[in-house]
């Protein structure tokens, strides 16, 4: 799979929590549960949306490398692409 | 929303209640339980209020059915629960109740006691018959050449072979306790040795001990003396060991007669079987109706004791209740009231009030687990902002930031699933130990942390402490291997190496969802991992504190305090975003601005920001962006001065309407009282975002310490169970898991989990509620009648 960089995942992951969080509230059956559902979906996408952010951010420029060890060197450089 | 979101509106009301139909309209408002009753006679005991009779008369058949409960239980039946519930009885149903009740109670006494003089009885006689017949082995002459070997010696005893001698041999026989055997013998061998012969022998069938009512086998004694002193010494001593005696005619023909006799009188008891079936229609027809009474009884003392808080109107022959109404239940009030009484004259009127009513908020069974936990903390103040419908989904967030896992989440996942799957079966519902009931009480909760824990656990990339390669890693060794020619003997003599960044080609993008797997290899993860997990801790925590002054807007808005939007919202949230908004900004700043080319000259942002706040600068920390310090220092006079208007601009303003002519004038140390919780407000408030700002740090602290438990527990026990590649090694491999299962279970999940749930609730309670909450309500108790128990 060719490293597309951070836009390909950015993109899927903003539409997917955006979907979540902000489409799925109007399809809620109106009922009384209806305000903490929705509650519920916006708290959710919003958490989990952060969340991962962080995590793709922290990677995007390291400022440096893992160090392995010689083992694990001499099996990475065959078998992982 | 309803009413999670704030309070419902409750009111202070008035009942009318005619005194003929006041115990109806009661019964009716407690089945629909809506209201919380007030003692309108709190100094008044209870031996003097109004309906003390009526009371005592309930307790009186209570105790009544506690003694038929207690000989249900006796007979071994199990008294059934109530399958529906029945209301409250009238006056002459009451009555009624009351007197079968004792008449029953009277019938289960009398059967009860002939029963058991009946069985007495019939105990004794068969005692007797065994006497006589185990007697007759000692004393019979030997029947034919059949006599069993055992018998042994001569019947040496036989009167009839000694007639010619001068002494007449007497007897005694009776019953003695098997345990008592040795010391009876032995007391009577010293007391009257060489004038006695004793012989025991067991009885063939045990029988009912009348003291304890346990199954022992008795045994009988015959004893054999001459002379009449000797005689009186064994009595006595019988009656000391509390021996049975019974008389042991001294010719065989009288022993026969005697044993045909008993027999005889044996067979006549046969009453007793005819009492004992009475006795059982008896305990039938008490465990049909105890059931119903019981609850209804109950219903009926409840009532009673709410009828005594009411105050008791004597020339208007009316009640009058005062009580705590949710304002959308008044119609639902007024309709039972209607329906309760006999004329329509009964009705609720509106009353105004100063004081504070009680909290009301309604929650289905799976909203409850969420509010009870921020119950714990504080009832929420009357109407003010809810913290629960957001608590839903953060509070098992912030428990999964800490617990992340996808193994040890999943776990958890499918335990509470099946709590929720089975939540109606009978099994789990009536269960009695306290630690399952609070697991089971909050399995809507612990689904939610399972599933959340397994999103961070995937975004961690931790599945029993192993990552996962879902995308292909980011970092290329070959690339870097071939870059700095890694021959095979260049690796044997360097034992670690580092991947440089700076490179083409090794580091290719960040990896799109989660941790890179390359982490979990590297012997240097955790200086990458503890970065990460601070600055995602701190972030965090800035944006649930954001969140928790923003839900302060609502109180404000809501209680007709819009002064308090300018004068404690705005300084707060600048206070809050200037500075560690600010932080939060140089975080992300510093991720996307800095890379590994500038990695030896790369910032430091702890220092900068300290730098902030002292208003000096070090010449080595490159600055992040140009004009990094005039803005910095424009933030700070900013938060700055957020301070005193935090302090002094509630009091003021409050100070200055006070002092308009159309509004009364308070006293001065009210206004000193005003500003004193206004300056412990501010010093809290800025104190409490720094220090609390550091407590969100707990989320990387115990994040790091699951992960290094579940990587010991990995590499130390499971590991050792693929040391050996053969079938040994596969049976050795079993045993291994088990103890890997057991500690997973006891250390990570339950250790772990019960932690990081403290934690969260913590985090919760005190930095994030302290923003806006109050919590010092109380909450709508209803009158409601409770579910019958049965212990």
């Amino acid at each position: 799979m060719a490293y597309g960089g951070l836009a390909v995942p950015i993109i899927v992951m903003s539409v997917f929590w955006g979907v979540v969080g902000g489409v799925l509230p109007w399809l809620v059956p109106k009922g009384p549960n209806r305000g903490v559902i929705n509650t519920m979906l916006v708290t959710c996408a919003v958490c989990c949306y952060l969340f991962w952010l962080i995590a793709i951010l922290a990677q995007l420029n390291p400022l440096f490398g893992p160090q392995l060890s010689n083992e694990t060197i001499w099996y990475l450089r065959y078998h992982w692409p | 929303m309803g009413s999670l979101f704030r309070s419902e509106e409750v009111c202070l009301a008035q009942l009318f209640l005619q005194s003929a139909s006041a115990y109806s309209c009661i019964s009716e408002l407690g089945e629909r339980g809506l209201l919380e009753f007030r003692d309108l006679n709190p100094k008044v005991s209870p031996f003097q209020r109004r309906f003390v009779g009526e009371v005592r008369r309930c307790e009186e058949m209570e105790k009544t059915f506690t003694f038929l409960q207690q000989e249900l239980r006796a007979a071994g039946r199990l008294p059934a629960p109530c399958p529906e519930s029945p209301r409250a009885p009238a006056a002459r149903e009451a009555l009624r109740v009351q007197e079968q009740s004792e008449q029953l109670a009277q019938e289960l006494r009398e059967v009860s006691r002939s029963r058991s003089s009946l069985r007495d009885r019939l105990r004794d006689l068969r005692q007797h018959l065994h006497v006589l017949r185990e007697g007759q082995r000692f004393t019979s002459l030997p029947v034919g050449p059949g006599v069993p070997a055992g018998l042994g010696r001569e019947p040496i005893l036989d009167p009839s072979l000694h007639h010619h001698l001068d002494r007449k041999i007497n007897f005694v026989a009776g019953v003695i306790h098997p345990w008592r055997v040795t010391a009876f013998e032995r007391l009577l061998w010293r007391a009257c040795r060489g004038y006695l012969v004793a012989s025991f022998v067991e009885m063939p069938e045990p029988m009912e001990d009348p003291a304890t009512g346990e199954s022992i086998t008795w045994v009988i004694f015959l004893i054999s003396y001459w002379g009449e002193q000797i005689g009186q010494k064994i009595r006595k001593i019988s009656n000391c060991f509390h021996c049975q005696v019974y008389g042991y005619p001294e010719s065989e023909a009288s022993r026969t007669e005697a044993i045909t006799r008993l027999h005889g009188q044996i067979q006549e008891l046969s009453t007793l079987e005819e009492t004992e079936k009475y006795l059982a229609e008896v305990l039938d027809k008490v465990a049909q109706v105890l059931p119903t009474w019981r609850v209804q009884v109950q219903k009926m003392k409840a009532i009673y004791l709410v009828l005594n808080q009411c105050s008791f109107d004597v020339t208007k022959k009316c009640l009058i209740a005062e009580v705590w109404c949710p304002v959308r239940d008044l119609t639902q009030v007024q309709d039972a009231l209607r329906q309760g009484s006999v004329s329509g004259s009964c009705f609720v009127q509106r009353v105004p009030t100063t004081e504070s009513p009680p909290t009301l908020i309604r929650t289905n069974k799976f909203t409850a687990g969420f509010q009870s936990i921020v119950d714990a903390y504080g009832v929420a103040s009357y109407q003010e902002v809810n913290p629960a419908p957001y608590a839903i989904i953060t509070f098992p967030f912030i428990f999964a930031i800490m617990f992340g896992d996808v193994g040890h989440g999943l776990l958890m996942f499918l335990f509470a699933l099946w709590m929720v799957l089975y939540e109606d079966s009978p099994r789990l519902r009536q269960g009695t130990n306290e630690i399952w009931l609070t697991f089971f009480e909050g399995r809507y909760l612990i689904l939610l942390m399972g599933a959340f824990s397994i999103y961070t656990g995937f975004i961690y990339n931790e599945c029993f402490s192993k990552a996962t390669a879902i995308f292909p890693s980011a970092w290329s060794v070959a690339t870097m291997a071939n870059h700095s020619s890694w021959s095979s003997a260049y690796l044997a003599t360097h034992p670690s190496l580092t991947l440089d960044p700076n490179v083409t080609g090794v580091f290719q993008g960040p990896y799109p969802f989660g941790i890179d797997p390359i982490w979990s290899l590297a012997t240097n993860h955790l200086n990458f991992l503890n970065s990460f997990k601070m600055k995602m801790s701190v972030v965090l925590g800035i944006v649930h504190m954001g969140f928790g002054v923003m839900l302060g807007v609502f109180n404000h808005v809501h209680f007709q305090q819009r002064h308090r939007l300018v004068l404690e919202f705005l300084p707060e949230m600048i206070f809050l975003l200037a500075l560690f908004g600010y932080l939060v900004f140089l975080i992300f700043y510093k991720w996307i601005k800095f890379s590994a080319a500038d990695s030896r000259v790369a910032p430091s942002i702890l220092i900068h920001f300290i730098d902030m706040f002292l208003f000096t600068s070090n010449a080595e920390n490159l600055p992040l962006y140009p004009g990094q310090v005039p803005v910095q220092m424009v933030l700070v006079v900013l938060a700055l001065a957020s301070v005193p208007v935090l302090l002094l601009g509630t009091p003021l303003y409050q100070w200055c309407r006070q002092r308009a002519p159309r509004t009364v004038r308070p006293r001065a140390h009210d206004f000193a009282e005003i500003f004193m919780h206004q300056a412990i407000h501010t010093i809290e408030y800025c104190l409490g975002c720094v220090s609390n700002t550091a407590s969100y740090l707990r989320l990387w602290a115990l994040s790091l310490a699951h992960a290094q438990l579940s990587e010991v527990l990995w590499s130390m026990v499971m590991r050792n169970g693929f040391v050996g590649l053969s079938y040994v090694g596969g049976v050795v491999l079993v045993p291994v898991f088990a103890a890997f299962a057991v500690l997973t279970v006891a250390i990570l999940l339950v250790m772990e989990g019960l932690s990081a749930f403290l934690h969260a609730l913590r985090l919760h309670w005190v930095e994030f509620q302290n923003k806006f909450y109050v919590g010092a309500g109380y909450k709508l108790c209803p009158f409601a009648f409770a579910p019958d128990t049965w212990e």
